[in-house]
């Protein structure tokens, strides 16, 4: 009951990226190109997005737990550091070079168009890169 | 290549995504973010913590077929740039998201809406550097 209801959790997500055009390369290249072919669809989407989650959380939260889980598993990290920002202006230089974003490629996926499927490989790579990157760092600091 | 103004639909979609972070947080307690979701369910596989991220991937790949059901046709995937820039693009994206600990779904939306300081910051810093890098691409090198 659990993984279905969160499966239709996925799909609704998924139905609403795919309808957004956040699955969609052109527009969101689109959004960001003002000095060019500018289509400002894709605030509609994060301003959507923010006020129903915004609204809905409130809501939530006034709840003691999840349906499924004992807790609210959210972030603990609190501090703004470099990791933060480097990481996330590394992500918007990549966001500007292919178009896709995570969440609008992984949807992108059902639709069969390779590029999703070359870009979600990419992305993997990246990640996993990343997180070698990050442990080797990390030991390098425990032992000096 | 230029793309219609859809503010409707764009809102639409969005307020399903939404109402999915809305839910997932009621549901499990999780935030909606596809960076955490996916590399959880490829690279950590914790017992008991990667069944419900292969259920949420599932479902958001299945959006597409909703779609088509409803509509009669795909979602458009109009791809402006070369299979490189997917590669390269694809690359520094994994890499950008797995330090910066987030993406557009889990800082832009969820961060965002618990007005998270980090994820505000993230936020801003990569829609900055987005808008910044498509200036580049377009119009100083490819101008």
């Amino acid at each position: 009951m659990r993984l279905v209801l969160i499966y239709l959790v996925g799909l609704v997500f998924g139905v609403g990226i795919s309808i957004s055009g956040m699955a969609n390369p052109a527009k969101v290249l689109n959004f960001f190109d003002i000095a060019g072919t500018w289509d400002p669809s894709l605030i509609f989407v994060m301003g959507g997005a923010v006020v129903v989650a915004f609204i809905g959380y409130r809501v939530v939260f006034r709840r003691a737990a999840p349906v499924f889980a004992a807790d609210f598993s959210l972030p603990s990290a609190r501090s703004v550091d470099l990791r933060l920002v480097g990481g996330s202006a590394v992500f918007g230089i990549g966001w500007g070079i292919a178009g896709f974003c995570p969440g609008g490629a992984l949807p992108a996926l059902g639709t069969g168009n390779p590029a999703a499927f070359i870009f979600v490989a990419a992305l993997l790579a990246g990640m996993g890169l990343a997180r070698i990157l990050a442990r080797a760092t990390a030991v390098r600091q425990r032992t000096a | 290549m230029e793309t219609a103004f859809t503010p409707l639909a764009s809102l639409l979609g969005g307020i399903l995504i939404g109402f999915a972070s809305v839910a997932l947080m009621a549901l499990d307690g999780r935030i909606m973010g596809a960076t955490g979701i996916l590399s959880g369910a490829v690279f950590d596989r914790r017992p008991g913590d990667t069944g419900w991220r292969v259920a949420l991937l599932l479902g958001m790949v299945s959006g597409p077929l909703v779609v088509l059901a409803a509509t009669g046709s795909l979602p458009a995937v109009e791809v402006p740039v070369t299979t490189a820039a997917l590669v390269v693009g694809g690359l520094i994206v994994g890499v950008g998201v797995t330090l910066g600990s987030g993406c557009t779904s889990g800082h832009g939306v969820c961060g965002m809406a618990r007005l998270s300081l980090r994820s505000i910051v993230a936020t801003l810093t990569f829609m900055v550097a987005t808008f910044i890098t498509v200036f580049v691409v377009r119009h100083v090198v490819g101008g």
